[in-house]
């Protein structure tokens, strides 16, 4: 990455949307570029077909079979333990990084298998963007803190680093609250403002797809009706999956729920849909509170 | 991208690598001098000869009188340390308060810190002229002087990871024996100290590793004199000792009296290997038991 | 009712035999900043620390040894700390669990324990001699580097351990490759923790004196270092020659000299309490 530093107005275009998501899935996504916008817009962003997970000799996810379209909320809900964070982690490959950890099957973004031997997991990690339970920021400045996606992509140019750091905290809502004290280190906010400067430092490297890990179970009631919010606005922008234990806030926030358990993709339908009328008994019982 | 990631890694890998060589080279040069010296020496008499007279015309090569001087300073040294780092140990564990801990650790950690050639002269001009009142025919280099002072200087290893171990045994066990009408001190005894015992034998076979190769305080309080005895009150000689000795004079390279050292130190290596990995591996044991 | 007696009793007498054995140490720590300070303090002025070694106890001074300390220190720092740093790194963040990783822990919990004269004895057969380094200041740091990276290692492992996993995982999830995650991140958020490590490592160094009399640091130098192909001796070793000599006048000396090299490592050792202390402080993930 820091082979490829750009001058900043190449950077520019090239961190826009369609031009990063032609560089990262070449040709298949110049296909459906062709199409009109609506089929454009109805085109399945990101995809798992037959995924099995394991962790050493513990099955953690079962053949598990999804698509998403483009500028959707999908929520991943589930007992403890039942695969959706693993699967939520599988898309920017974080589970790389657990010894033991194996998958089958084929993951798709953008039509193109992120587990190919020529994927880069860095650039794949670029353009997957993730906001974690806890909020993580690092132990630096509010500024550097957005500014370090882009730093280490090997981004150089002030100004457009500036210009970013703005932009994203504007996006996350945090702008206002933040713009006096830019070069406060971080872990001086509160919780909830330091959840919002997690999801700007995610969005500053312009991902088109957004991983939010129970972005707002560490945070009070009114954080967590701020992010909900948050969530709405970046909708049409980002393609967000967001795993939550809190039914409500899957109900309010997503237009398609997945529910699992114990590894099984249960069942997978529009929200309304899952929360209103599901086809399984188990979904039944696990939205009206019976289990888990 | 890929290519300096890799080169990093290889670069700290190398740095992981010289721990490594550093073994493999303190055993190669021991080994390698050691090789040479019994060449010219027989092994049996290295390990019978009751005289080690390298520098003197009459040679003798006998490790004996060495190993004895060693171990009789590390005796006196252990007599000290163990029960008194194994008090401080209990007390802090077990009776002090969280504020008495605070001030009394640091303290500790200031003894550790004194450089050992000041816990030398500290033996040769306070300790030994102060025991000469109380003993009788003390020589003006002796084992218990350096050992005391020894013992002292251990105190705090003994003590911190002894403590570490007492402190590691779960609350519910003090409990137990409270219930049962045992006073603190039952516990500490009864019930404490056996459930740390092997801590408290890593942290006494530490302290004793330590005072074997310990250096500075002996060259100064101890003498010059190579001698097979346990009297503590007359001047000896420990192998760190003689070592010194011969650095501090200018002996040929490659001369048999040069090779004595390499011997000597490989003698002590052993010893302080043996012990280390004994701790290591009880360490590794005990670690399991409350996790 | 007589045993509980006879209990309380027993815990009373306990209890003032550990304060007893813990005032051991310090009385005896008192004793000795006591007896240096009587000896030696009136001996310190502006000529001692200028003065060359003489064969006169009332004209000899430190300047060649504090000189010599000063050297080796900041050279042994040059090799110990990346060495050292860059192996707690590798071990904590790029070894993979596995037979090689648990060696290398042993290996250097091993080389924790060998005895510093030991080190002394490698130096003279490595540097010394087989790389021709001569009984330089390069010999001796080089010895010394070796001996102090055990603590530099273990305590750059302590430090990163306490960085947060999540703090890993947000720079993985931006794109970061591995070295920037580690160099960016991690390294910033311990730095605190390794200072300590190497701060202790030093004062450990600068107390050392076995290892450098064995690669044949000189007792008598009359000349102040002037690189690192120079021979050279230090405080500690000054104050051995001293100890070591009949004359009152030269106890005095030691005593001088002992007071300087202890208000060091005294030094060095408070600072690395107090950023230890600081450093927790600032830590709240």
């Amino acid at each position: 990455m820091i082979a490829e530093m750009k001058k900043p107005e190449e950077q520019e275009v090239s961190l826009g949307k369609k031009e990063g998501e032609e560089k990262f899935s070449e040709i298949s996504s110049e296909m459906p570029k062709l199409l009109n916008h609506k089929e454009e817009k109805s085109m399945n962003k990101v995809q798992a077909k037959n995924v099995h997970c394991w962790y050493g000799d513990f099955h953690v996810l079962r053949d598990i079979n999804m698509e998403i379209k483009q500028n959707t909320v999908t929520a991943l809900i589930g007992p403890s333990g039942c695969g959706k964070s693993t699967f939520l982690r599988t898309f920017n490959r974080m589970n790389d990084l657990i010894e033991g950890f194996k998958l089958e099957g084929e993951v798709l973004i953008d039509n193109k298998d992120i587990f190919a031997k020529d994927v880069r997991v860095n650039e794949l990690r670029k353009k997957v963007g993730m906001v974690f339970q806890k909020p993580n920021p690092f132990p630096k400045t509010i500024f550097e803190n957005v500014a370090y996606g882009l730093r280490v992509n090997g981004v150089t140019h002030k100004k457009f680093i500036e210009e970013t750091v703005e932009r994203s905290l504007r996006q996350a809502a945090l702008w206002d609250e933040v713009k006096d004290k830019l070069n406060k280190n971080a872990l001086s906010l509160s919780g909830g403002q330091q959840q919002r400067l997690c999801i700007a430092r995610a969005i500053a490297v312009e991902p088109s797809v957004v991983l939010m890990d129970e972005p707002a179970s560490a945070l009070d009631p009114i954080s967590s009706a701020k992010i909900e919010d948050l969530i709405w606005e970046l909708k049409p922008k980002y393609t967000i999956l967001i795993v939550t234990h809190n039914m409500q806030q899957a109900a309010r926030v997503s237009d398609k729920t997945a529910f699992f358990y114990l590894g099984d993709l249960v069942e997978y339908d529009d929200t309304k849909t899952i929360f209103t009328n599901p086809k399984k008994e188990q979904t039944q019982n696990y939205i009206t509170g019976r289990f888990g | 991208m890929n290519l300096k990631e890799r080169i990093i890694e290889g670069l700290l890998f190398l740095c992981a690598a010289v721990c490594v060589l550093t073994t493999v080279g303190i055993i190669a040069v021991l080994l390698f001098q050691t090789i040479e010296f019994f060449s010219e020496v027989p092994f049996s008499d290295f390990i019978t000869d009751t005289q080690w007279t390298p520098l003197f015309a009459d040679k003798h090569f006998g490790i004996l009188p060495l190993l004895t001087g060693t171990l009789l300073t590390t005796l006196v040294a252990l007599i000290i340390a163990i029960p008194l780092g194994l008090s401080i140990a209990i007390y802090l564990s077990e009776y002090a308060s969280k504020q008495l801990r605070g001030y009394i650790k640091p303290m500790l950690e200031i003894l550790a810190s004194v450089p050992t050639v000041v816990y030398g002269f500290f033996a040769l001009t306070v300790v030994t002229p102060l025991l000469q009142h109380i003993i009788p025919g003390l020589a003006g280099f002796n084992a218990i002087s350096p050992g005391i002072v020894m013992g002292i200087m251990i105190v705090p290893f003994v003590s911190s990871l002894s403590e570490d171990a007492m402190y590691a045994v779960p609350n519910s066990m003090r409990e137990a024996s409270f219930a049962l009408g045992a006073s603190k001190f039952q516990t500490a005894l009864k019930v404490i100290v056996p459930a740390a015992s092997s801590g408290i034998m890593v942290s006494v076979i530490l302290g004793f590793s330590r005072a074997v190769g310990e250096t500075m305080i002996v060259a100064l309080a101890a003498g010059q004199q190579p001698r097979l005895t346990l009297d503590p009150r007359v001047p000896i000689e420990t192998i760190t000792n003689y070592i010194v000795q011969v650095s501090m004079g200018d002996v040929p390279r490659a001369s048999l009296e040069y090779k004595t050292i390499f011997a000597a130190g490989l003698t002590l290596f052993v010893i302080t290997f043996v012990l280390n990995n004994i701790s290591y591996f009880i360490r590794k044991k005990y670690r399991a038991q409350y996790e | 009712m007589n045993n509980e007696r006879a209990k309380t009793l027993k815990d009373n007498i306990f209890k003032g035999w550990a304060i007893f054995a813990t005032s051991v140490g310090m009385i005896m720590l008192a004793v000795l900043l006591i007896k240096i300070g009587m000896d030696g303090l009136h001996r310190i002025s502006l000529d001692f620390f200028t003065a060359l070694p003489s064969r006169k106890f009332e004209k000899a001074g430190i300047l060649t040894a504090w000189a010599g300390t000063l050297w080796i220190m900041v050279t042994t720092a040059l090799f110990a700390i990346p060495i050292g740093v860059g192996a707690g790194l590798y071990l904590e963040e790029y070894a993979k669990k596995s037979r090689w990783s648990s060696m290398l822990e042993i290996n250097i919990s091993n080389l924790a324990g060998v005895p510093s004269i030991i080190y002394g004895l490698l130096g003279l057969e490595v540097f010394v001699r087989f790389l021709h380094l001569g009984e330089s200041i390069l010999s001796g740091s080089l010895t010394l580097a070796l001996l102090i990276m055990p603590i530099v290692i273990v305590s750059t492992r302590e430090a990163i351990k306490t960085v947060p996993n999540t703090l890993r995982e947000a720079s993985y999830a931006l794109g970061a490759s591995k070295w920037q995650t580690v160099w960016m991140q991690v390294l910033p958020a311990s730095a605190g923790g390794i200072m300590t490590g190497i701060i202790l490592a030093l004062s450990r160094a600068i107390g050392e004196t076995a290892p450098l009399i064995v690669v044949g640091a000189l007792t008598y130098v009359p000349f102040v270092p002037k690189s690192v192909f120079s021979s050279f001796t230090v405080l500690p070793i000054q104050i051995y020659n001293w100890a070591s000599r009949p004359e009152a006048g030269f106890a005095v000396n030691a005593a001088a000299a002992i007071i300087v090299l202890m208000s060091i490592t005294f030094l060095m050792n408070g600072s690395a309490v107090y950023l230890r202390n600081r450093w927790q402080k600032n830590v709240r993930w």
